[in-house]
């Protein structure tokens, strides 16, 4: 085979490789997601975390407006202290909460803003004060044991 | 003056025999100076000297298993003697590697037993591939020398075949010319006349000769074949039993009383190469085993 | 006291293998350079071991697809989790299957292919003419071929995990009929792509490596011989195929243990 053809075919097999590859990358998986704009982090501090892993989206009115950065623990306060890189084109309340939601029943966890109303917004290096922990399915079962084994009680 | 048979051939005078065994003589290509070879505790070849000039067409002879192959392979660099110095154009090519190696292997020509022709290239590109890897000459100079080439082995018009296409005779003779398509000043033909018929041996034999007086080198022939070789050859050399039997013209050898020498010339079935293979422990052993007698 | 002296001696024989063969990709990895100075003979082997594999690739990519996407449906159905189905497909394929299995058709393919032209130009003593004509055989053949497999792997495997997961989409989707926007948005919510695509990427490149090199190995250093030939085929697919889920195991073990 000339030496042309075989760099077509060649040219053509790596072709053939970078799309597999993008592919994968973009319909598959969640590089479209990565947004290549200006991000500022923000702080925020939680009892329990639950699930939250980093890279974990952070939304607002159900939209993704930045992602977990950072997970770190804070031996004095005894707290989970979560950075966030939040899209610089959104700029929220300094008195938004923070909650940590799961997508549907058993699915990822992810972190939901609720805009506050301050006039003041947050800026890098800002803690998100009013945070709401994950909702742990083992507390909130056995707190429904506890709570429908006093009904019972008090119903006797 | 009787001729000297003390490992060099020479037909004339004392100081031509005095320039013989100098091996800085720029006419010797190869020189064996008291080689002995062998693979691990197997001698092959003891004690064994020779040299070979520019412009002479050298038959080594011998048996199946003398040694020949072995011979050629100390010559190229591929085996390493274990005593004695083999010199290659006035260098010692033992224990030389690398850069060194390559430089001298450069000047050589091998047409190998079976061709050796790279099956993935055709005819053109096999004749080219020395000429492609060292050489930087443009396409056209390229394609010119190598259908040169393949001119002087009567094979232009083949030049666009495949591998597949062409017969056993005619891939030896595309192996010849890519083995000396850079014109080298020592080529060695390892069993060019086996397994050809009548007309490719002598095709072959006459194209050796031509190809020596026209490019001025050495020629190795390692052979044996008697009749060819005897027609084209300057020097004999017979090696046999680990040693060399015999050296000098076709015609010396023609008329040597030597048993070993006359039975592989006459073809004898018996002689000093016993016809019989010899008794060993190891076969007793077995003919018990099978219950017959030895 | 047979039985000990045999495991010894079985281990020592695997010990003088495995030293030679780093001693062969150490001869291969001195020799790299010829890539730079004649691209076109590894531009070549990506040809022969890549473009030729690629049928194979592309359809059992598709097949695998076709059967993940079936199984998984079956799986799923029964906790009512059909809708993930894209999202199993995608990351078994991406993290697993994609480099195994695409590992395991090369070493068949392209290994087997490899060690028999190199045994058989070892045979025909090839290899022997173009030592003497002072081109070293390690760099003209060999490293070209090492190349071409490294490269080749990597995009043999992006390919059969891509088949695959639009193998399980068709299944899924067209003849099933779980909801497409489910089935990418689920799929595209739990593939991330440095822990799983870069890590498929990486587990396939690692593959290659070792495949190419097994059936570079035993061409070398097989017998010039029709029944030398036919055993160092035999042993570039078993060998070739064990180390590939040897490595996997402990590639899977290094990347996905949080």
């Amino acid at each position: 085979m000339s030496n042309q053809k075989v760099d077509v075919w060649v040219g053509l097999f790596v072709m053939l490789g970078i799309v597999a590859l993008l592919f994968l990358a973009l319909r598959a998986g969640n590089l479209s997601s990565f947004s290549l704009a200006d991000t500022y982090a923000v702080q925020a501090r939680f009892d329990n975390i639950g699930g939250l892993k980093v890279r974990a989206p952070v939304k607002s009115a159900g939209v993704v407006v930045g992602r977990v950065a950072d997970i770190r623990f804070d031996d004095q306060t005894y707290k989970a202290v979560v950075t966030v890189n939040l899209e610089r084109n959104f700029e929220f309340p300094a008195d938004t909460s923070a909650s940590i939601l799961t997508s549907g029943l058993l699915g990822e966890q992810f972190i939901g803003l609720d805009a506050g109303g301050e006039d003041r917004m947050l800026v890098a290096g800002d803690d998100i004060t009013l945070t709401q922990s994950a909702i742990i399915l083992e507390q909130l079962i056995s707190q429904f044991l506890y709570g429908s084994a006093e009904r019972e009680g008090a119903v006797d | 003056m009787a001729p000297q048979y003390n490992g060099v051939m020479n037909f004339s005078s004392p100081a031509a025999a005095e320039r013989e065994s100098d091996p800085s003589d720029p006419n010797v290509l190869l020189s064996f100076d008291r080689v002995t070879l062998g693979y691990g505790d197997f001698v092959v070849l003891a004690d064994l000297s020779l040299q070979i000039k520019a412009g002479e067409v050298v038959a080594l002879m011998g048996g199946s298993g003398s040694g020949k192959t072995t011979l050629m392979r100390a010559a190229t660099g591929q085996l390493s003697p274990q005593a004695g110095v083999v010199s290659v154009f006035g260098q010692s090519i033992v224990g030389l590697g690398g850069a060194g190696l390559q430089s001298l292997r450069q000047r050589m020509g091998v047409l190998f037993q079976h061709g050796a022709l790279f099956t993935d290239l055709n005819v053109f590109e096999n004749v080219a591939f020395p000429l492609r890897e060292h050489t930087t000459l443009s396409e056209a100079e390229l394609t010119h020398k190598v259908l040169e080439t393949l001119d002087a082995v009567g094979l232009k018009a083949a030049a666009h075949l495949k591998l597949s296409a062409i017969s056993g005779g005619m891939a030896r003779r595309v192996a010849l010319a890519r083995a000396v398509v850079r014109e080298p000043e020592l080529v060695f033909y390892d069993e060019p006349f086996a397994g050809l018929d009548p007309i490719s041996m002598g095709v072959t034999a006459r194209l050796i000769r031509r190809l020596s007086d026209r490019l001025g080198c050495a020629s190795v022939l390692i052979t044996h074949d008697v009749a060819e070789s005897f027609a084209i050859a300057d020097t004999v050399y017979l090696v046999g039993q680990g040693e060399l039997k015999a050296h000098g013209s076709p015609a010396t050898l023609g008329e040597s009383n030597d048993p070993y020498v006359r039975q592989f010339l006459d073809g004898a079935p018996d002689g000093p190469v016993a016809f019989d293979y010899p008794v060993t422990p190891d076969f007793e052993r077995w003919a018990a085993y099978k219950g017959v007698g030895p | 006291m047979n039985a000990l002296a045999a495991v010894g001696r079985f281990t020592l024989e695997k010990l003088v293998v495995l030293g030679q063969l780093a001693r062969f990709f150490g001869m291969l990895v001195t020799r790299l350079g010829i890539v730079v100075k004649r691209p076109r003979l590894v531009i070549q082997q990506v040809h022969f071991i890549g473009n030729y594999s690629l049928l194979i690739i592309l359809v059992s990519g598709l097949f695998v697809g076709f059967v993940l996407g079936l199984q998984g449906y079956y799986t799923l159905n029964r906790y009512g989790s059909e809708e993930a189905l894209g999202l199993l497909v995608a990351l078994s394929l991406v993290r697993e299957l994609g480099p195994v299995v695409t590992a395991l058709l090369f070493a068949g393919r392209a290994g087997t292919s490899l060690t028999a032209e190199i045994g058989l130009m070892k045979a025909g003593e090839q290899l022997s003419a173009m030592e003497v004509m002072a081109v070293d055989p390690i760099r003209r053949v060999l490293v070209p071929r090492f190349l071409g497999g490294i490269i080749a792997m990597p995009i043999l495997a992006a390919v059969f995990s891509m088949m695959g997961i639009l193998g399980g989409w068709f299944v899924g989707v067209i003849l099933i009929g779980i909801d497409t926007g489910a089935f990418w948005s689920q799929m595209q919510n739990g593939v991330d792509v440095f822990n799983d695509v870069l890590n498929g990427v990486i587990k396939s490149v690692v593959f290659g490596v070792a495949v190419t090199l097994i059936a570079l190995f035993e061409g070398w250093h097989c017998r010039p011989t029709p029944e030398g030939v036919s055993r160092a085929t035999t042993r570039t697919v078993v060998a070739g195929s064990l180390v590939v889920l040897g490595l996997d195991f402990v590639l899977t073990a290094i990347m996905f243990s949080h």
